[in-house]
């Protein structure tokens, strides 16, 4: 067999940002005596995985897709990473808000339970997360992106019923099984593309999808958009969603809203621009857009629980990105990105301070909060720019990448331009949503905490008051966020050049087979 | 392009039915089992991708040509190992369940009772407001269990 040509100097580093997660969580779990040594390793290997994926982002818009073949055999034998625009800027901006994130969860638990004080199951499952979703933006074979969802959602079970109470095993429970059928379906969608076409490489799919009869590779298509439909909580496949996400722990919430149907979404956008490309705008995504976009905004409306209001306009924001998807053109392609970009980090950082304000009130109802504004103004700003971003007000980063989903949609034709409407008709249902907390949230009578209606879980609810650690941690985000809105420049580019490289296909293809072809 | 044979792919399809029948069941044991079967049929159908069984999968032990494709049996160990693993998991989830709960049905939707309890007409127009979270009407969707009511109680506070 042909030797592995990786012709890219930088193609060593694509290996680490999910080998450095997993050799953490093994460190983290020999380690498990001491809480320092758990948390140090944790953070360091974030930076380093975030260090990591801001080079492969500049090497990959500098001087095209790095790749890297496993073993030494090169694709399509062998297993592939592939980094383009795409995955790496995926790649950096979820591996920030997973560091962010774990910097919250450590500042929590240090501030409830003191210094001293080991957990020997989240360390692990943390960065065995984070290894997971590392792999699903890298990887470049559809059963590889089938181990990389299965990393990522086992830990994602374990850390969604770890020490669940009566109550949350429910929650947790229909998580699981539903992300279990799915799974199995992505794995029969697989043995049939094999069976049909003799690789699971994407680059060799590509090439082979097309060979297939039409009807075929329709059902191909539609099976993977089943699946990862279900994973990335598209209308009438998100019913899990809102259900379990608010039943877990803050920062967990927090970072499944982040990371986890981002990854679904991406999976989507690389399989349906590689193997199934179009000429015009796809009807049926266009519909399944419209219908994610208005059903998750008018659910929020409904909630007078915080997280499952933030869960429901998370499903109604996966439809922008659908949306994009459907335009099937450049600009809307890379309006999608560039919305997902944005999104990992938005709804990461509304999920935490929704745990800020709850850690404060002691309740997650709407109802029986109030005054916020005078007792902890600080946790308001924080509040209101994550939720200006997500209803995407100018100058926000929401609103430079709305812009972009709009200008796609207006320049496709009759129907995107409609659905364009219906993406601002979303927009304004998600800042009603959304002020609607503000108003009960923050303004009115201050009103007491309510005590702690757990005691035994871990989370601590009710204190009246906000670690600063924690804080930091969330307006770290916020800080994100706010970049992204000021490098918009930047960031549109690259997204933008992305996009032409989706539907363009060639410079990815090119990368991963090289001379074969 | 591969065929496969009827008796196989009968085989495939009735490991699906079945197993999908039983994940629609609401014993949380019959969706396990369910997990299991439907994973069994997906397991072999990645198998049945390689072509026609028979033919050894290993290079040099065989008549060159005449050897079975053997990456689908790559993939397919590699996915009977998940699917163990996460059987296991839901096992031990389900045993959790019933250690918690006392039975293994998968219960109700908090979210779901109270919006149709908060439809019923009686729910709280002719109550006063002060005794309308404790003079719930009794009359619920036909389970009874203890842990679902108190549930409800938590999510109408």
């Amino acid at each position: 067999m042909n030797p592995a040509v990786d012709t890219s100097p930088y193609a060593w580093l694509l290996a680490l940002p999910v080998l450095l997660p997993i050799l953490g969580a093994a460190v983290t779990v020999i380690g498990s005596r001491s809480p320092t040594l758990q948390r140090v390793v944790g953070i360091v290997v974030l930076l380093a995985v975030s260090a990591i994926a801001g080079v492969l982002l500049v090497v990959s818009d500098g001087s095209g897709p790095v790749v890297a073949s496993l073993g030494g055999w090169a694709a399509p034998v062998g297993i592939a990473l592939v980094a383009d625009r795409l995955s790496a800027l995926l790649l950096l901006v979820s591996t920030l808000v997973t560091l962010a994130v774990l910097v919250y969860a450590i500042d929590q638990r240090i501030a409830d339970y003191g210094r001293g004080t080991a957990s020997t199951t989240f360390h692990p499952m943390y960065l065995m997360l984070s290894a997971g979703v590392s792999l699903a933006y890298l990887v470049g074979d559809l059963f590889s992106l089938f181990v990389a969802f299965e990393v990522m959602l086992t830990a994602s079970y374990v850390l969604i019923t770890r020490r669940t109470s009566a109550k949350k095993i429910r929650a947790g429970m229909t998580y699981v099984t539903v992300s279990l059928l799915s799974s199995l379906l992505f794995l029969t969608a697989i043995a049939l593309v094999y069976a049909a076409t003799g690789t699971v490489n994407l680059a060799d799919l590509a090439g082979r999808v097309e060979l297939l009869p039409p009807g075929l590779a329709t059902v191909l298509g539609l099976m993977l958009l089943l699946v990862f439909g279900i994973k990335a909580a598209m209308v009438p496949l998100h019913f899990w969603l809102p259900d379990s996400y608010p039943n877990a722990p803050g920062p967990v919430a927090a970072l499944f809203a982040g990371l986890l149907t981002k990854v679904g979404f991406y999976a989507m956008l690389r399989t349906q621009t590689l193997l199934f490309p179009r000429e015009e705008p796809w009807a049926l995504l266009l519909v399944i857009a419209t219908a994610t976009m208005l059903i998750g905004a008018l659910g929020a409306l409904a909630q007078n629980d915080m997280n499952r209001l933030l869960s429901f306009l998370l499903v109604s924001h996966i439809g922008f990105m659908l949306f994009g998807l459907a335009v099937f053109d450049a600009a809307g392609v890379s309006g999608a990105a560039l919305y997902a970009a944005h999104h990992i980090t938005v709804l990461a950082t509304l999920f935490l301070v929704s745990g800020l304000i709850t850690r404060r009130t002691g309740t997650v109802l709407l109802d029986e909060m109030g005054g916020l504004l005078r007792t902890a103004p600080w946790l308001a700003a924080l509040y209101a720019v994550p939720a200006l971003t997500l209803a995407g007000v100018p100058p926000t980063a929401g609103f430079v990448a709305k812009l972009a989903l709009l200008q796609a949609g207006a320049a496709a034709g009759l129907w995107p331009t409609v659905v364009a409407g219906v993406v601002v008709v979303a927009s304004l249902l998600t800042l009603y949503a959304l002020a609607r907390v503000w108003v009960r949230v923050f303004w009115g009578e201050p009103k007491a905490a309510l005590p702690d209606d757990d005691p035994d879980d871990e989370v601590l609810v009710g204190t009246s008051r906000t670690p600063t650690p924690m804080f930091a941690a969330t307006a770290g985000l916020v800080v994100v966020s706010l970049a992204i809105a000021a490098f918009a420049g930047p960031l549109t580019s690259v997204t933008g050049r992305a996009g032409v490289d989706l539907l363009d296909r060639e410079p990815y293809i090119a990368a991963v087979l090289g001379a074969e072809r | 392009m591969t065929t496969i044979n009827v008796i196989m792919a009968l085989t495939v399809g009735t490991l699906f039915a079945a197993g999908f029948y039983l994940l629609l069941q609401r014993s949380l044991m019959r969706v396990l089992l369910g997990v299991v079967v439907l994973g069994h049929g997906t397991n072999l159908l990645l198998q049945i991708a390689a072509g026609p069984p028979g033919a050894p999968p290993v290079l040099g032990t065989g008549i060159v040509g005449a050897i079975t494709d053997p990456l689908p049996q790559a993939l397919a160990l590699t996915a009977v190992v998940i699917t163990f693993a996460l059987t296991t998991f839901l096992l031990a989830l389900g045993y959790r369940s019933f250690v918690l709960v006392g039975h293994d049905e998968v219960q109700d939707d908090v979210e779901d009772r109270r919006i149709a309890t908060q439809r019923m007409p009686s729910a709280s127009l002719d109550e006063d407001h002060d005794h309308a979270d404790r003079d719930r009407p009794s009359d619920d969707d036909g389970t009874d269990d203890d842990e679902a009511d108190d549930d409800l109680e938590t999510a109408a506070r």
